[in-house]
């Protein structure tokens, strides 16, 4: 247990005079269900745009699976095993569910430059589109496009795709954000049955979420690191409850 | 040597009041409008006729040169510009294209296919020697010109509450509506001005340029170099790339003439790879 | 969405000849039945996605039969598919992958002097020097796609259009090769496949060119429907999610831009050994312009697009410029403003509308 599957060490980031991330060293343990909480502005999206690549680190180092991924590429480390969701939903909009998965799983096997051959060329893959969807209660909506389904579904897709890079780590950056009631719980039950060796770090504002579902939590203000523990812990440490009561109602 | 210099300097300042209105719409307003040049042509045929339809004096065109397409620009901003400010730069694009092309054929239809002379004042024409450098006077006339405009247009950028609106309108329209900015008006103005500067251009620079109706066309891509490379962040930046262009272009068009307008063109591409944002970009 | 589907799919290789054929039976074929799906009802979903329709089968039939319809004027159904095949080739690049451009005219100019020069001084044979032609302009388009892989649609735009510049000025300086303003003439082709004589009256041109396109389109439709063409589609919609999901940006977008130029260069090709003429013309910005304009007019990002728009435009070139030659471009540019505030979206409504109509028609599922 002791080999973390995501690790950084001594992250930095600054943008101009301005510093977002403030020597981050943290660990993602095998298995995980890991929260990154913090108020607005805490700079937890760029830290998790560093460790997709989308954000290059002024300075530290990122290590999947004792593999230093500082300088590679986000296509290259979602073959590496690490995907992710977006805070504002990043979809194919043009495209049904079905194809959307198929292009991750597509991607996953390296089939992303055959021109020759058939989207249903390789019927399991697309038997494991249809399963995932089926997972992620998609499945009534497989075939229709993604602009028109709704706000919670798109969510749900928003997961589906990143879970069907088949990734050792998720990162999950506000699953929940803007999800009408109606359509949450469908959404928290998903994340709830993740897969347990699928190793998860969840970004979240939402408390109630973030206390059902992570066994660790990290809380970044200001781009540092200022608790890092179990739940009870961190509900009780003085440092966190000042950050978040300064914050008013975020808390 | 310093002749091609000097007639490279006044091309430059020429090129610079022609584009100087596209550096505000694209550079600020991030309208990508091609049909910029469709404005200079106005001004320069504004000028051709009322020479040689009504005898007016070369000088006393110039006002009327900027006035008729800064109204046509007022106009068409109002009415077809507006809704596509929204719009993707294809579409922008594609739209003011088609402009260009019904400019340049009712033109043709109007007025003719041929090139337009515009007779200069005789005390505008030959030209001294300085120092032995020939110098035309009627470069220096149109460098003259050049340099007062673009002063001014600094200014009015920088120093008046017109300038200042103006930009705060092009960072966020809403919250320039906000404080009580007319944004409207002011993009009204401000794109009337620019075409009323592209017609004045026009109009000084037929006699340099030649005038007929595929200006627009032949022009097009010069206006988009001295905006790209002058960078999007103010005027000094197109200015000094107008300046660099003039003098680079007469100087290639002399020296390799064989090359055409080969060199201007790979800069551009060069300068667009290497520094999108422009060769003069200063942080915003 | 339970419309009927031809029971067993057609592949999507074929001839002009068998698709002619198949469209009775599809026809036929179509009633409101479904076909029992099979083992996964996803796997039936995609069958039926990528199977042909009614409509196509129509299309390419009354291209293969116009010329019965309209024997005098194979000269403008041979300009109308190769002006379909240049679309084709921008709707690959633009409705596929996203990526704007204003000078796809270059890949159609090298295309067509490098099928004008072989001919000239190499061979005469037109299908060797359609090959050399699509080479020539996917080489180009190698070349310069790395130039199109970063920025923005305006720096892309821009760059595309400098290139088509560069290209023009050089053939305008490269007398000896591409003689200039005078181009190139006195280009003799031999038979197609040593049997079919061009004739003046544009027979076998049309044939020729017909045959490529379709053979072309054929292996586009393929390429757009594999999981290459949909990680274009993944690009164009969203590039952060796209690479997010594993998809190497830059090589996809390098060979869709080789192969895009390569069917430009094919159309440059066709141009040249069907009018026995190479000009500077091939190579002016009127021809992207006019490009664009096709695109609009038919759709971008389902193939069928370029061509719908090619036959639209090329009939309305046709009546316009036989009243008044001189003035064309000034209805192109009123197309395009009236396209571009709002027309587009009216036609495109319209359209829709009939398609739906015509797929109830026949039962077909709308495309």
């Amino acid at each position: 247990m002791n080999a973390p599957v995501l690790e950084t060490i001594g992250l930095v980031k600054r943008f101009g005079g301005l510093l977002a991330t403030n020597n981050v060293s943290f660990r993602l343990e095998r298995g995980a269900r890991h929260a990154l909480i913090g108020p607005n502005g805490a700079g937890k999206t760029t830290f998790v745009n560093q460790l997709t690549g989308v954000v290059k680190p002024t300075e530290g180092q990122i290590r999947l699976e004792g593999r230093d991924i500082t300088g590679s590429r986000p296509e290259a480390r979602v073959r590496l095993g690490m995907s992710r969701t977006f805070q504002i939903n990043q979809l194919f909009r043009t495209m049904t569910p079905l194809e959307m998965l198929l292009l991750v799983l597509g991607e996953r096997e390296g089939r992303g430059l055959r021109f020759w051959s058939r989207l249903d060329a390789r019927g399991d893959l697309v038997d494991e589109a249809a399963a995932i969807a089926a997972r992620f209660r998609l499945d009534d909506a497989i075939d229709t496009t993604i602009a028109t389904l709704s706000y919670g579904k798109q969510r749900q897709l928003e997961i589906a795709a990143a879970f069907a890079a088949r990734p050792r780590v998720l990162l999950l950056d506000e699953p929940a954000a803007g999800v009408p009631e109606a359509e949450r719980q469908d959404l928290l039950n998903i994340v709830a049955d993740l897969p347990e060796d699928v190793s998860v770090l969840l970004i979240e504002h939402d408390m109630d979420l973030v206390f059902r579902f992570a066994t660790r939590i990290t809380v970044l203000v200001n781009g540092t690191v200022i608790a890092d523990g179990e739940p009870a812990a961190i509900a009780a440490d003085p440092a966190v409850r000042a950050a978040y009561l300064g914050e008013g109602e975020d808390a | 040597m310093l002749t091609i210099l000097f007639d490279g300097v006044a091309y430059g300042m020429l090129l610079f009041i022609l584009a100087s209105g596209l550096a505000v719409t694209l550079g600020l307003m991030n309208f990508v409008n091609l049909a910029h040049g469709s404005f200079a042509m106005a001004g320069g045929y504004v000028t051709v006729v009322l020479m040689q339809r009504y005898g007016m004096g070369f000088l006393a065109t110039l006002p009327v040169a900027f006035l008729v397409p800064a109204l046509i620009g007022a106009v068409l901003e109002r009415t077809l510009y507006r809704p596509l400010y929204d719009k993707s730069h294809l579409d922008q694009v594609l739209f003011s294209i088609g402009l260009v092309f019904m400019s340049v054929a009712a033109v043709d239809y109007f007025m003719g296919s041929q090139q337009q002379l515009v007779h200069v004042p005789s005390w505008l024409q030959g030209r001294f020697d300085v120092a032995g450098v020939g110098i035309g006077r009627y470069r220096s006339f149109v460098i003259a010109v050049c340099i007062v405009i673009a002063v001014l247009l600094q200014f009015v950028l920088t120093r008046t509450r017109f300038g200042s609106q103006l930009r705060a309108a092009v960072d966020d329209q809403r919250v320039a509506r906000g404080l009580g900015i007319e944004v409207g008006t002011l993009f009204t103005l401000t794109f009337a001005i620019g075409s009323g500067l592209a017609g004045l251009g026009g109009a000084l620079g037929a006699e340099m340029l030649g005038l007929d109706p595929t200006f627009p066309l032949k022009f097009m891509i010069y206006f988009l170099i001295v905006v790209t490379v002058g960078g999007r962040a103010g005027l000094i930046g197109p200015f000094l790339a107008a300046l660099l262009i003039g003098v680079a272009d007469v100087a290639g068009k002399y020296y390799l003439p064989q090359a055409g307008a080969f060199i201007i063109y790979a800069v551009m591409i060069l300068v667009l790879l290497i520094r999108p944002q422009g060769l003069f970009a200063a942080a915003r | 969405m339970n419309m009927a589907s031809p029971t067993t799919p057609l592949p999507a290789a074929g001839t002009a000849a068998n698709a002619a054929t198949a469209a009775g039976t599809a026809a036929n074929v179509a009633s409101p039945a479904t076909a029992p799906d099979t083992a996964s009802p996803a796997r039936a979903l995609l069958r039926r996605r990528r199977a042909w329709k009614p409509a196509e089968f129509l299309f390419w039939g009354a291209a293969l039969l116009a010329p019965l319809a309209l024997p005098r004027s194979m000269l403008l159904m041979n300009e109308i598919a190769i002006l379909g095949l240049f679309a084709l080739s921008l709707d690959l690049i633009l409705g596929y992958a996203g990526i704007v451009s204003l000078g796809h005219a270059a890949f159609l100019g090298v295309g067509a002097y490098a099928a004008g020069l072989f001919a000239l001084n190499v061979s005469a044979d037109p299908l060797a020097g359609l090959v050399v032609a699509m080479l020539a302009a996917s080489v180009l388009g190698f070349l310069t796609s790395f130039l199109v892989l970063r920025g923005t649609d305006l720096t892309r735009l821009m760059v595309t259009l400098g290139v088509a510049l560069l290209l023009f000025e050089a053939a305008n300086s490269w007398r000896s090769l591409t003689g200039g303003a005078d181009g190139l003439q006195g280009i003799a082709m031999d038979p197609v496949l040593g049997l079919f004589d061009f004739d003046l009256k544009g027979r076998t041109a049309y044939f020729y060119s017909l045959a490529v396109l379709f053979l072309l389109f054929l292996a586009a439709r393929r390429m757009m429907g594999s999981p290459f063409g949909l990680s274009l589609r993944a690009l164009r919609d969203n590039r952060l999610r796209a690479s997010a999901s594993g998809v190497g940006v830059n090589g996809r977008l390098v060979l869709v831009y080789t192969l895009a130029a390569a069917y430009a260069g094919a159309a440059g090709g066709l141009l040249a050994q069907t009018t026995q003429f190479v000009s500077l013309d091939v190579l002016e910005f009127h021809r992207s312009a006019d490009l664009m304009l096709v695109l609009i007019i038919g759709g971008t990002g389902w193939l069928y697009g370029g061509l719908i728009g090619a036959v639209l435009f090329e009939l309305f070139q046709d009546v316009v410029s036989a009243a008044t030659p001189q003035y064309w471009q000034f209805w192109v540019g009123l197309l395009l403003v009236v396209f571009v505030s709002g027309g587009r979206e009216a036609v495109h409504k319209a359209g829709a509308a009939l398609r739906q109509r015509v797929a109830a028609l026949f039962g077909g599922r709308r495309p």
